[in-house]
Formats: C-alpha cells, structure tokens, sequence
C-alpha cells in the first residue's frame, strides 16, 4: 500500500502529502500540461553524429577498383555503431512531437491519424517494385493504381484522374500545365491566372512557375471571393481561377455556381485546391460544382502520414474534355481480357515526376478509403467540422468568420499570435497555423480534425483559454517545458550554418 | 456509451460524445452544420464498401500479388541497396513518421537535427557548402536546377544542355519545369556512354545557361571527364548541374572538384530501395547561390538558454512567405526519406559507404565479364568503368531475351533491339549466379 501511494505523488496531491512547491505547481497548471524530453550536453542538445565521430577514410589507392583520377580523396563521417545509433536516433523522436503525441491543430495541414495498417501495406515486399518492368509482369502495381483512380474519380466527381504528382503543389503544377496546354491546343493564348488573396502560397508560386501572370483576387467582407471583383478581374486572358473550397478560413463558397459561371464565360477554367477537402467528403464535390481540374492531397484528405514534410501524394483529377493531357503514363483497364496497362494520353504534358509518383504513399492512400468506405469517409468529414465547431464553441478568442467547416481562423486579439501559439506548446498541443490567413488580425488557423475526442478537445481548449488568460510575460518566456525553449530566428536567418561543416568553421 | 460501429474507425466519438457536442453547438444535427448550397450538394453515393482492416490488408496484398515476382536486375535511375533493419525500426517511430514539417520547431528538435545531419552528408559528398531538405526526385531536382539558372545574375541566356542519352523520363521532367520560364532543353552527343567533349564543345554557345553531366551516366558509365564539362561550362558563364548519387559520390571524385555549381539525383539509391519509381531527390549548391535554392533549408542557432539548436531558415525564399516570387512552388517534399537516407548512411559509416561504392564497380564488372563469356551476349557495350550497371548486346532480339528471362524470374532493362541493361547491387549479388545460368539458356 505504501509503494503504491508513493507512485501515485503527482496524480493525487491530497493522499500523497507532496511537498509545497510540488503542490503549488499543481495549482497553477491548469489540465494538461507536456514536458517533453529533454537531452542535453554542454552548450548543446543531442550532440550531432559528427561531434559523437568523426572519421577520415582514404579512397582510391592500390586496392580501389577504379583510377585514382576517376576517385575522390577522402571520405569523413561518423563511424558508430547500430548501439549508438539506435540510441542517437531514439533520443532524437523523443525530442519531436508527433501525431499520436497529442492534438495537433495546424490549419489548412490536416494532421489527422494516421492508421498503422496501410504502413505494414506498404512494407509488403510485393510493393517493392521497379516501374520500368513489362505491363504484364506489373499488373499488382498497375490494379492498385487502376483502383485509385478510380476511388479519387468518384470522391472528387471527376472524370481521369492521374497519380503522378508527388506532392499537393505538384498537382497544382501538374493541373496548371494541363489547363495551360488545353488553352494552347485551341489555339487560345491566355497569360493570367487569378487567385485569392487567401489562397496558399503554392497557388501563387504555381502559377509564376509555369509561366502566369498572378491577378490577386481580394476577398468580400464576408470572407469570401467578391463576385464582382471576379467579375472585373476575368477576361481573355484568363487561364484558371484558383480556388480553395472551403476556402482557408473555413468558409464554403456560397456563389460557387456563379463563379464557375463567370470564369468558364470568359473562356477560362476551374481549378480546385484540395487541401480542404476533407470538409467535403459524401457531401458536395468539385466536379458537380462545375471545377474543370482538381488536385487531391493525399496527407490531408486521406491521412498518408506527413513524415516531417512528405513524401506526399498529389493526385489531379480532370473532367473528360482535358483528359486527353493528363501526364504520361497514365492507367487503365485493357479492352477485351482483364488487366491494366499504361499509355500515354493523346496530348499529353509529358511527366512531372522522373518515374510515376509516389508510388508506396499511394497505396496507403488506396488502402484508407478501401477501409472507410462512403460511411467512412462521410463521418470523417461530419467528425472534422463537429469538431471544428465544437472547439470554437469552447474557446475564448474572437473567430470572426463563419460558419466555418473543418477549420477556423480565430484571433490572439492583442497579443501575438506566434507567441501564443508558443505557449501553447506547454499545455501538450501543438498550435495551429499562426499570423495566416492575413484577413484574420494575429490569425491562429485551427483544425483539430475527426481525429480527437471530445476529452482532447476539452483539453486543447483548455490551452487555449489558458494562455488568453495568462500575462505577457509568459508568452514571452514560452515555451518552457519544451526540448529546446524560444529559438533565434533572426541569428538562424542572418548567418547561416547549415551543415556540421559550417559549425566547425566558427 | 458503446463505441460506435459505422463511420470511421478512426473518429473516435461515441453517440453520447456526438450528442453533447452538437448540443454544445447548438446544431440539431451534423448536417446542419455544413453549408452546402442544395444545388451542388451530393446526394449520390461512391459505392465504395467499408472493410475491415484484414478485408483490406488482405484484398491488396492479393492485389498486389498480381505483379511477377521476379528478381530485379534493373536501375537507370531507380536503384535498390539492402536497407539495414535498423532504418525501417528508427524512421518508423510515430514521433518522425507522424510529426509535421518544423514549423513550431521547439517541439521539432529532433527531425530537425536529422534533416540538418543529412544536410551534412550530402556537404561532405558533394564539396558543395549548401543542401537542401529534398526534392521530389531526380528529375524535379533536375528540373529545379534549371529554373536556379535563371535566377542566377553571373549566369544569361535560355538554354539548357542536357546529355543525349538523358533517361527519358528524366528529360520529359525537365521540358516541363523549362516551359514556365520558357527555357530551350538541347541536347549534346555523347560517347561511349559519356560526354563527347568535342560534341558539346560545339553545342555550347553564350546563349547556355546551363549544362548537364552526371556520372555515372544512365548506361552506368564513368564519366572521366568531369572537370573538363565543367571548364566548357564556365567558359559560357553557364551553370554546371552534375547528376550522381550518394553512393556514388562516396568513391567518385568530388563534384565540387570539378567545378559543379549545383549537384542533384536520387538520394533514395540509401533507406528506400525498390519503391515503384518513388524517390528523393537532392539538390546541392554553392553558399553564394543560397538565397536562390529551392525547398527547405535547416540551420543552426541558439535558443533562450544559449544551446544550439535547429529550425527552419532563410524560408523568405519559399512559397507560404515570397508567394509568386518564391524560387520554387515546392512545399511538402520527401523528408522522411531524407531521415531514412541519414540513417542508412549512418549504419554504414565512411567506410561502409565506400565499400557499398567499390562493390557497385566491381560487381558491376564482374558480371558484364560473365555476360560476355556468355554466347550470344557482349558486355558491355560502353569502354568505360561502370557503376552498378551497363549495357550489353544481345543477338537475339532484346526484347525476346527479357521475355524468357522473366519465365526464369528475373528482369532486366530492354533499350535497343539488340540491346539490354543489367544493374547489380548488393541486393541482387546472392542472385548472380543464377541470373547467369539463366542468361546462358536464353541470349
């Protein structure tokens, strides 16, 4: 009985008779609270493999296989061993937050669970594959694929779908080309490509990297497109209108008709930012709503874990009349006898990634919707914006714009959004999306996703209120519980050390 | 209170948990929460069955089963090395697979200082001073690499020089990001499987913007002259790319040696192996270059307690911050493959790695030599050194030697009529001997 009560110290202050400081600290914390590991050595974290070894190997020489003209001289890297590293490594995860650590709201990010199975799936040896193999000998590969298409078709209410694109802003690559190809097929020399204000930076960074003109669309009062801006913005020379559905502050575009409407007029096409998608699922899709292109993003809509930035998916889908430009290869059933086959499409843009995309985030793609199924993926979509709402419901910060879906832009008011969202770092969430939309003043983007619990979004609300509550002087000594506490950004930025060697240089 | 039993597995509301926070919300339903003009609502159905997670594992992994199980002899760009178990065990941890790009990176430190570790690396291969976090692949990096040309001052004109033999993919990769800036992909001849100096001395002008090399090449051949692509280069005030890989560049001279300003290729030849053509590509470049690169960039700096620690820098440069000015749209990128390269870079240590590299020259020798020994086959066909893989002839028609060839389970690269390619790799060297046993009944 006693060995059990001294165990239980920090869960029940009261019988376990704590001390006083022990006792005061849990009066001032208020649910959660996260301390997360913490390795450290002199003036450093984890020593880098390079401070652990270091070590010098000649190459070439009398026993080298090639000319010493045709060799390098040397070689100097760590040399440890599987002990070492397997602890260097560890330690490193335990100093990175992570999905499955706690909630992890980001905006527009979509970090959702992401399930285990489809990971054992894409271990399969049979997933092992070189793509440069006969058709007939790759018809495991080439069904998966063939299904996927087909899976993104239906969700999206698209016609051809290519799996290509080996992130979300590659797809938006991949579908500009295509509708920048479409327009120079009928002869149509079209140099602009419009966008709102709140899009995401990769809309506007696509379109300048294939060659548009950006016309930045600002938004109405309600927070969404301002028909009549788009109205005065289209013409001629319009290639596609970008669009995000909910849009980033959560909003459905109500006039989508009219939209649609107003760009297909003036000749041009309907581009669909899939980051949102997620809101949508068994309810409204981008093909009924008149989008000509889409993107999906695999991560964010069908939970492909996001690895600490990719590898990703980014799926295009397009309607019937731009099929014929999807990249090469693309997939499909052969006529006559069962099987699959690659082609190219009659006018195809060609390639956007040197083989054929992400092949194993693909199939873990395949295998989630194969799990959810249409109730799944509809719950999925009811969960996230019930949670959305929920959250918002508990917090005690101004969310100007609604209704929103599975996201919501809130407001730090007068204080600073990036410093409270490092506070929050204390209460054992992660803060959303800071300082983004910019039509939201100190703008924390929230999405919990269908993925947290009513308990953990009590929780997250409760770092929420926590931190409106506090002073400013713990925003501005957070994050204290943190492996690393408030970071130079400044110092990072003006002299850049980016490699162990440039450490050794000072 | 029961669990619910329908809708997603992964939302883990209870019916009571529903209720209360619709209640809480003041929403009669869940459908009332969404606002979806009637006229774009989705009143169908995807007909896709829910199944349970065997159903599924099951289902695909018959699939999958579809596909020939042959042993592969393949590469031209997609190489697979035996990935140590220890890379599969660490990258797996929840904490790296599930963790989000290093936006709040006082709870990042870790992922951070990986990235910053592979940084290193590829510093320590290439020569270069300045590694990016990844790109897609080979060929985007390649295709990045041409868009840097133009946004590089010492560098004018619009032309891009890439080998002739460039692996098609590759080069249709390149035509693509070359169209934005409306960029002129050209090619130079080349001999024996490298570069034809003559040649490209010829198709190089001032107009050059940039000129392409790899070594080894896409038929695996050594390329001895490096250095001298690169005086071309800079002759024409033109940025010189080189194309390798890690392993390679582990035993062959150092690109910055030869005078590369920027290096690219698959990285994923460490910590993937065979992924369906999915990759990582890396891009490497000088310091003066650095505000120019693309993708995501780790530095080190010190927080309030005067460590050091990691975090995403210089991202003035990229699209969340610069938008249409960014130098490039690129946003998520391969990173957790980058960690999987570290680590199985790691295992290896400096000499590991050069011996992975020696073994891709000898086995890649050898074999060829027990290939010509074979009747109806010459090998190689290119008089250089090669790495990992080279190309052969064939007497019979190619195409009709791969296709027995698969009857005897292996597969192998037809790029001719009368000619394949064979790759080797430690992965594949326990089969060699009967991959020659194989070739003698079918060449």
């Amino acid at each position: 009985m006693e060995e059990r009560d001294r165990y239980r110290g920090d869960a029940g202050a009261d019988d376990a008779g704590v001390d006083g400081d022990a006792k005061e600290e849990k009066e001032e914390t208020v649910g959660t609270t996260y301390d997360q590991a913490r390795w450290t050595d002199d003036g450093a974290y984890e020593p880098l493999l390079a401070e652990k070894d270091q070590t010098e190997v000649s190459v070439g020489g009398d026993d080298s296989p090639l000319p010493d003209d045709l060799t390098r001289d040397s070689l100097e890297l760590p040399a440890l061993s599987e002990p070492e590293l397997a602890r260097h490594y560890a330690r490193l995860s335990e100093m990175n937050y992570g999905v499955d650590s706690g909630p992890f709201p980001l905006g527009s990010c979509t970090m959702k669970y992401n399930p285990k199975f489809t990971e054992e799936l894409a271990a399969h040896p049979a997933a092992a594959v070189h793509p440069d193999r006969p058709d007939e000998s790759l018809q495991g590969l080439l069904r998966v694929a063939a299904e996927l298409q087909d899976y993104l078709g239906r969700i999206g209410g698209m016609d051809a779908v290519t799996l290509q694109p080996p992130a979300g802003a590659a797809g938006e690559f991949t579908g500009i080309h295509i509708a920048k190809a479409y327009h120079e097929h009928n002869g149509d020399h079209r140099t602009e490509v419009v966008i709102p204000d709140s899009a995401h930076g990769t809309n506007f960074a696509t379109a300048a990297m294939a060659g548009f003109d950006v016309v930045e669309l600002p938004s109405a009062e309600d927070g969404r497109v301002d028909v009549e801006a788009l109205e005065a913005a289209v013409g001629d020379d319009t290639a596609a209108l970008m669009l995000t559905n909910p849009n980033t502050l959560g909003l459905f575009e109500r006039d989508i008709e009219a939209i649609a409407d107003i760009v297909h007029d003036a000749g041009g096409l309907l581009y669909y930012d899939g980051a949102n998608l997620n809101a949508l699922l068994g309810r409204a899709r981008p093909g009924d709503m008149g989008f000509d292109v889409m993107h999906y993003n695999v991560h964010k809509t069908f939970a492909t874990p996001h690895g600490g930035g990719g590898p990703g998916a980014g799926p295009v889908g397009v309607v019937d009349e731009l099929a014929p430009f999807l990249p090469t290869p693309h997939v499909r059933e052969t006529d006559g006898e069962a099987g699959y086959e690659r082609y190219e499409p009659a006018r195809s843009i060609g390639k956007v990634h040197g083989f054929e995309g992400n092949w194993l985030v693909l199939l873990k793609t395949c295998a989630y919707i194969a799990r959810l199924g249409d109730e799944g993926l509809a719950d999925a979509s009811a969960k996230a914006v019930l949670n959305a709402n929920y959250l918002a419901e508990r917090i005690d910060l101004d969310v100007p714009y609604g209704p929103f879906h599975h996201e919501f832009v809130a407001s730090a008011g007068d204080r600073d959004a990036a410093d409270f969202a490092k506070r929050m770092l204390d209460y054992g969430v992660h803060p959303p999306t800071t300082k983004w939309p910019e039509i939201v003043d100190e703008a924390l983007m929230t999405e919990p996703t269908e993925a947290e619990s009513k308990d953990f979004l009590d929780d997250l609300a409760a770092a929420f209120n926590t931190v409106a509550s506090e002073g400013d002087s713990a925003l501005d000594a957070a994050p204290e519980r943190t492996a690393a506490r408030r970071i130079d950004q400044v110092e990072a930025a003006r002299e850049p050390r980016l490699s162990w060697h440039a450490l050794e240089e000072e | 209170m029961t669990r619910k039993t329908r809708g997603s597995p992964y939302a883990p509301h209870t019916a009571a948990d529903t209720a209360a926070m619709l209640d809480a919300v003041g929403a009669a339903d869940e459908e009332a929460l969404f606002d979806i003009p009637e006229a774009v609502r989705f009143d169908g159905e995807f007909e896709i069955a829910a199944r349970d997670e065997r159903t599924v594992g099951r289902e695909l992994e018959r699939a999958l089963g579809r596909s020939d199980d042959l042993t592969e002899f393949l590469g031209r760009g997609h190489y697979a090395h035996y990935v140590p178990a220890l890379v599969d065990d660490l990258a797996s941890r929840q904490e790296f697979l599930t963790s989000y790009t290093q936006y709040q990176p006082e709870v990042a430190q870790g992922f951070l200082q990986a990235l910053f570790e592979y940084q290193s690396l590829l510093v320590e291969l290439t020569g270069l001073a300045v590694a990016n976090c990844s790109m897609y692949d080979a060929a985007t990096a390649l295709g990045e690499a041409a868009t840097l040309s133009q946004r590089v001052r010492s560098v004018s004109g619009d032309r891009v020089l890439v080998p002739e033999n460039l692996r098609e993919g590759k080069r249709a990769v390149l035509e693509r990001y070359a169209d934005g800036p409306d960029l002129a992909v050209d090619t130079y001849p080349t001999a024996e499987g490298t570069a034809d100096i003559d040649g490209l001395a010829d198709a190089v002008d001032d107009e050059t913007a940039m000129v392409y090399a790899e070594t080894p090449t896409v038929v695996g051949a050594i390329e001895e002259s490096l250095g001298e692509i690169g005086a071309v280069a800079d002759a024409h005030d033109a940025l010189f790319v080189v194309g390798s890989d890690p392993v390679a560049m582990a035993l062959l001279e150092r690109p910055a040696d030869a005078g590369a300003d920027v290096v690219v290729g698959e990285a994923s030849s460490l910590g993937l192996g065979a992924a369906g053509g999915m990759g990582m590509g890396l891009f490497v470049t000088r310091e003066e270059y650095l505000r120019q690169v693309p993708g995501r960039l780790v530095g080190a700096s010190e927080d309030r307690t005067g460590r050091r620690a990691f975090t995403l820098t210089l991202q003035t440069r990229e699209q969340h911050i610069r938008k249409e000015r960014a130098t490039s749209n690129i946003c998520t990128n391969q990173a957790w493959l980058a960690l999987r390269a570290a680590i199985h870079a790691a295992t290896l240590g400096p000499d590991g790695l050069v011996d992975l590299a020696e073994d891709c020259v000898r086995l890649a020798t050898d074999l060829a030599d027990r290939l010509d020994d074979v009747d109806g086959l010459q090998a190689p066909v290119h008089d250089r050194h090669h790495f990992r893989e080279f190309q052969a002839r064939t007497d019979q028609p190619a195409a009709a030697v791969a296709s027995d060839l698969e009857r005897e389970g292996f597969a192998v690269h037809v790029v001719g009529e009368h000619r394949i390619q064979v790759c080797v790799t430690d992965a594949t060297e326990p089969a060699v001997d009967g991959f020659v046993a194989a070739m003698r009944e079918v060449a």
